[in-house]
């Protein structure tokens, strides 16, 4: 089994950088600024800083719908708890064990065959739930609850869907690295683009339990 | 003197081809020129959108035969309806917040010089940028295409306040397909604003050249990134807001919409929503737009006051802390557009409060751009000019929002002039001060050649005194009583004797929006025929004033600068000329 060694920083360049007269406004050079002195374009650590962001921006918009639905429980006398769909807690089984096996891969990612292995149980989990989650939803068609028959199914089906467009966007997101491994024919991924997907996916998966607790007890 | 040890690793090649290279670009120079002339285009149209408003205004009921040529159904026998004169609001406030005022000093200048400015050969994300630009151009097509669907643009304001926004066709020409359609385009903007957001932010904290410390970049690049900040916390909520509205509109649930209501003569199948859950949304995110307009222009103003006064800018940590201070606080004040809505008195102190509170780092960021200019060796160039245009407006309008921030005298000035009038002046004019002043300063160095600085000065001149003769006298209609939004003030007492008042704004705006022609021709005839622009025309420190005019594809043809110094070292003791480049190395002497 081959150990994976952790690239190493890059050497940072000694240079006269910083100044002690008083008129310069900037703190010297290396003073753990990381950003400075270490061109963006030969550094990975964009891809982590635009996915965090990228993760922030979502958060907001969770955020916002979270408020609107206490806002919305709290000042109206017509909410009426929707039934809860019991496959739903099936669903979560398989989205945690689809971090597990997405962190296995992450493991062995030198390791072809075991790579492959664990990736396509990750991709094929992310798609069972989404088919576990178009389930959900006719089981409530079929029940008789719509999107607008009650505040507390409009919110079910808008942050079940919101959250639901978000894992899409993660699954073609594993299956487009699938394709460029085939493609390349390198039988593996890059640690960044694997540690980038995996901050997604983890965070999808976290989001998800959030959600179905507010929808459980909440709901 | 420009030092370059690093070998920069070009992002991608440049392009050949003319779509690769002009349409679906991914140098943010091109994308930044793009954003820069969707805010032109929009711009212009909603300027002849308020010619429209303000001539409606003062004469109600007269025809205009073009306007029947183009909107049959708003406008039969070339007058407009009352609903034809709310959708030209509506729209001139949607293309002027989103198209204009947040694309233009973030999207336009922030795209081509936040790079530059750093020392990086490009965004972050280059195929993100291109992205982003495209959708916000898609954004403004679904926006523009209201106009020609049945029922006209919506006539809800640009703050689309439900439930009339939310009921469909019923509620009045223009609130069935218009406003989703408008929904639909503001969606769309969030999503581009956010994928900007993001790009910008990673660019600030991971793309910067060596030695660019955080301390020493431009102001410039901080009210970008504290911009892009608020954009990022901001959009997503609006775009919530957004997607229930579209809910409401299209699948039947109730969010917004209250029971037992009656819209005309029929009785509305929803209920239990609440209107005011969607100004606070839409607030939250609101204010900060606010910011979003206005930082970068601070940003601006505050490089061309240290450059043409020849002086360090005064407080710099001061001006970058204030920056925060703005942006944080403006998350906490969007309650001050509600205060009419019954909210609970002690909500309303807190964010009277808050609202006073912004009040600190503004007035920290207008002493120290006096303190800027305080005996320094001011050249009163074009762009500086605007520059003090800038600081004038913002004082003014910062002025009127002491009034309107204390609940007690907003409930009498809400929905007045009053409000027009500040929200114009701070908002509007001094941050389109600030892209004017970023256009005559950057001109030369975007296109390689010189703008014609005698004309830049009359424009100004014209401008600056014009937008005051628009909009002082707005806060007297306000004080006197005179609501907003009213198509036209005929038939009313109380109204009769501010006539010649709302004669004197027309013919003021009419004499200022001609005068923008003087910048237009200036513009365009420059771009053609204007003197060639030196490297650094303007003796200024920043790393874009090292690179060519304009510059090449990867910015710094391949070898990234070293950074010695802060951003304003002007008239250093000691030091041969009275401005020192970022990359020059300190001489012994000094």
């Amino acid at each position: 089994m081959a150990t994976i060694a952790p690239p190493l920083p890059k050497p940072k360049a000694q240079s006269p950088v910083g100044s002690g007269d008083g008129f310069d406004q900037g703190d010297s050079g290396g003073n753990g600024d990381h950003g400075a002195g270490r061109p963006g374009s030969l550094s990975d650590q964009r891809y982590y800083t635009g996915m965090m962001l990228g993760l922030a921006a979502i958060v907001m918009l969770f955020a916002a719908f979270t408020s609107a639905y206490i806002v919305r429980k709290g000042l109206s006398d017509d909410w009426r708890a929707t039934a809860f769909p019991g496959i739903l807690w099936l669903n979560s089984m398989v989205l945690l064990a689809s971090s597990f096996t997405l962190e296995k891969a992450r493991r062995w990612r030198q390791v072809q065959a075991r790579f492959q292995g664990w990736w396509c149980a990750t991709t094929g989990l992310g798609m069972i739930f989404l088919i576990g989650q178009i389930v959900a939803w006719q089981q409530l068609v079929a029940g008789g609850v719509y999107v607008h028959t009650n505040p507390s199914s409009s919110f079910f089906y808008l942050l079940t869907g919101t959250h639901a467009v978000h894992l899409l966007g993660g699954v073609i997101a594993l299956l487009y690295l699938s394709w460029r491994v085939w493609r390349r024919n390198s039988g593996s991924l890059g640690a960044t683009a694997l540690g980038v997907t995996a901050l997604y996916w983890h965070f999808m998966d976290g989001l998800w339990i959030y959600l179905f607790l507010l929808l459980l007890i909440a709901g | 003197m420009a030092d370059a040890v690093q070998t920069s690793h070009a992002v991608h090649e440049a392009p050949t081809g003319f779509w690769r290279k002009w349409i679906f670009s991914t140098d943010h120079k091109v994308i930044g020129i793009q954003y820069f002339f969707l805010a032109l285009f929009s711009v212009l149209l909603g300027m002849i959108l308020s010619i429209f408003i303000r001539f409606n205004l003062v004469w109600p009921g007269t025809e205009i035969p073009l306007l029947e040529t183009f909107f049959p159904m708003g406008a039969p026998g070339g007058v407009m309806t009352p609903e034809f004169y709310l959708a030209f609001l509506t729209m001139h406030g949607t293309i002027m917040v989103f198209f204009v005022l947040t694309t233009a000093p973030q999207g336009g200048f922030g795209n081509y010089f936040l790079p530059i400015q750093i020392g990086a050969d490009d965004m972050a994300f280059p195929i993100l940028n291109m992205l982003s630009f495209w959708l916000t151009f898609v954004a403004l097509v679904v926006l523009l295409s209201a106009f020609f669907v049945t029922g006209g643009a919506p006539i809800s304001g640009w703050t689309a306040y439900p439930p009339l926004s939310a009921l469909g066709e019923i509620a009045g020409p223009g609130l069935g397909t218009g406003q989703t359609l408008w929904v639909l385009s503001i969606a769309i903007f969030c999503v581009a604003a956010l994928l900007g957001a993001l790009n910008f932010i990673t660019t600030t904290i991971d793309m910067r050249t060596e030695g660019m410390t955080l301390m020493r970049m431009p102001l410039t690049v901080w009210s970008w990134f504290v911009t892009a900040i608020l954009g990022l916390l901001a959009f997503g909520v609006l775009l919530a807001a957004g997607i229930l509205l579209l809910m409401d509109r299209s699948a039947g649930t109730s969010f917004f919409i209250p029971g037992g209501l009656v819209v005309s003569d029929q009785l509305i199948d929803h209920k239990g929503g609440s209107p005011l859950l969607w100004q606070h949304l839409f607030w939250f995110f609101g204010h900060p737009e606010v910011y979003i307009a206005i930082l970068p222009g601070m940003g601006v103003t505050s490089q061309l006051l240290s450059t043409f006064s020849r002086k360090p800018i005064f407080g710099y940590r001061a001006m970058v802390y204030a920056l925060f201070g703005i942006g944080i606080l403006g998350f906490m004040v969007w309650g001050h557009h509600m205060f009419m809505s019954g909210m609970s008195p002690y909500t309303a102190i807190f964010f009277s409060l808050m609202t006073t509170v912004i009040a600190v780092p503004s007035a920290i960021k207008t002493f120290n751009w006096l303190g800027t200019l305080w005996r320094g060796n001011i050249r009163m160039t074009t762009p500086m000019l605007f520059a003090v245009g800038f600081v004038s407006l913002f004082v003014t309008g910062g002025v009127s929002g002491l009034f309107l921030n204390q609940p007690s005298t907003d409930i009498y000035l809400h929905d007045t002039y009053f409000v027009v009038a500040h929200f114009h002046i701070i908002m509007g004019v001094a941050a389109i001060f600030g892209i004017f002043g970023g256009t005559y300063y950057w001109f030369s160095k975007m296109f390689g050649r010189q703008m014609s600085e005698f004309w830049g000065k009359v424009h100004f001149g014209f401008t600056f005194v014009g937008v005051y003769c628009i909009f002082t006298p707005m806060h007297f209609l306000g004080m006197a009583g005179n609501p907003r939004r009213y198509p036209e003030l005929t038939g009313f007492d109380f109204l009769e004797p501010l006539a010649s008042i709302h004669l004197f704004i027309t013919i003021a705006a009419f004499i200022t929006i001609s005068a923008q022609m003087i910048f237009l021709i200036n513009f365009f005839w420059s771009l053609f025929k204007g003197k060639k622009a030196e490297i650094n025309p303007w003796q200024a420190t920043t790393l874009e004033w090292e690179i060519p005019s304009p510059p090449p594809h990867d910015n710094f043809a391949g070898k990234l600068p070293v950074v010695y110094r802060g951003a304003y070292e002007y008239s250093v003791p000691g030091e041969p000329q009275d401005f020192s480049m970022q990359t020059s190395q300190k001489t012994s002497a000094s």
